[in-house]
């Protein structure tokens, strides 16, 4: 609970008014011994600045790729990484837990 | 996430006022549901369940994928005496995502240099209660062993329907304070709400150690059912 997500929410809201493209990416499913409870969220402005986090750090670079072409978009899109992807051992959970995360565009 | 949507959830937030997203995962429909609309919605049960453990998660309804996302106020710690159990409390507590709160009109207790970095408020209870905005969302403890500021916090407590409230003294203590409570018009039920002794029965002697009996005391009453919760007292 050491977050604030209101702060996060705060910066998209700001971000969005301030004419950034922004996108909000949250932790919708968890299985096994996931980093982040779900509900956790990562906020991405269009020049790749976030706050936040999905995983404590292990798949926050993917998710900012991606969160780039739902800016583009406009399109939410469900992400999921776990050990059983090799995608997602590539780029690092290797904590042994399962994630999806919802990647939405703000405004 | 529209842009209204996220504005009203910012605004709800700040006024510490308990929401549920829920998001459709397949379309990406969303729509927001304040806590007093949780009563008259097909969720219901779900968006209650799920706002009591302060858990966001993900359910099937109407054949849909749906995610609660819960946003519920940050926990506030008002605590009632700057004295020693309270400098070990307070960095606890805040380690524990507590907006964390000192009050104590004695000036020799409430000083910055016994509380670094934790809100002091140096001022009888009358005084500095009405400001803080004490809510549901609110553990109180009342720790001074001093009945001329414990008392007049207790019944401020009552009044705002904190979700904990606890204070220090033994059970003989703890009797003689609700008689002084009953002759100053509390109820028999506000009185039965004190945890009193204080704090998980863990033997705990230092300060720190009644610290982690009271935070864990504090977490049991924020996050079990009411059933479980009667069978950790």
């Amino acid at each position: 609970m050491l977050d604030r997500d209101e702060d996060i929410l705060k910066a998209a809201e700001d971000w969005q008014k301030a004419g950034r493209g922004v996108a909000l990416a949250t932790v919708v499913e968890t299985w096994g011994s996931a980093p982040r409870p779900a509900g956790s969220s990562l906020v991405i402005n269009d020049e790749g600045t976030f706050l936040g986090s999905v995983s404590g750090g292990c798949v926050e670079g993917a998710v900012v790729t991606e969160a780039m072409d739902v800016i583009q978009s406009g399109k939410p899109r469900m992400l999921e990484f776990g050990v059983a992807d090799e995608t997602a051992w590539n780029v690092g959970l290797s904590c042994g837990g399962t994630i999806r995360v919802f990647v939405e565009k703000v405004g | 996430m529209k842009l209204e949507i996220l504005h009203e959830l910012n605004a709800e937030r700040a006024g510490r006022r308990p929401v549920i997203l829920v998001t459709d995962t397949e379309s990406g429909e969303q729509r927001l549901v304040k806590a007093k609309d949780f009563a008259r919605d097909p969720l219901r049960t779900e968006l209650e369940k799920q706002l009591r453990m302060g858990r966001s998660a993900s359910v099937e309804a109407g054949g849909k994928k749906l995610f609660l996302n819960v946003y519920a106020p940050t926990a506030k710690l008002v605590i009632v005496g700057a004295v020693h159990i309270s400098q070990a409390l307070a960095p606890l507590a805040r380690s524990l995502g507590y907006d964390v709160t000192v009050v104590d009109p004695r000036t020799a207790f409430a000083s910055p240099e016994r509380f670094p970095d934790i809100p002091l408020i140096a001022e009888w209870p009358d005084t500095a209660l009405p400001p803080l905005n004490v809510d549901a969302y609110t553990a109180f403890v009342a720790v001074t062993h001093d009945p001329k500021i414990d008392d007049p916090a207790l019944l401020h407590a009552f009044e705002r329907n904190c979700f904990y409230i606890g204070a220090l003294g033994s059970r003989k203590t703890h009797a003689k304070r609700g008689d002084r409570l009953r002759a100053q018009g509390a109820k028999e039920s506000d009185i039965a709400r004190i945890h009193a002794p204080i704090g998980l029965p863990i033997g705990a002697v230092s300060p720190s150690e009644i610290a982690v009996a009271i935070m864990a005391e504090i977490t049991a009453a924020l996050r079990l059912p009411p059933k479980e919760k009667e069978e950790a007292a």
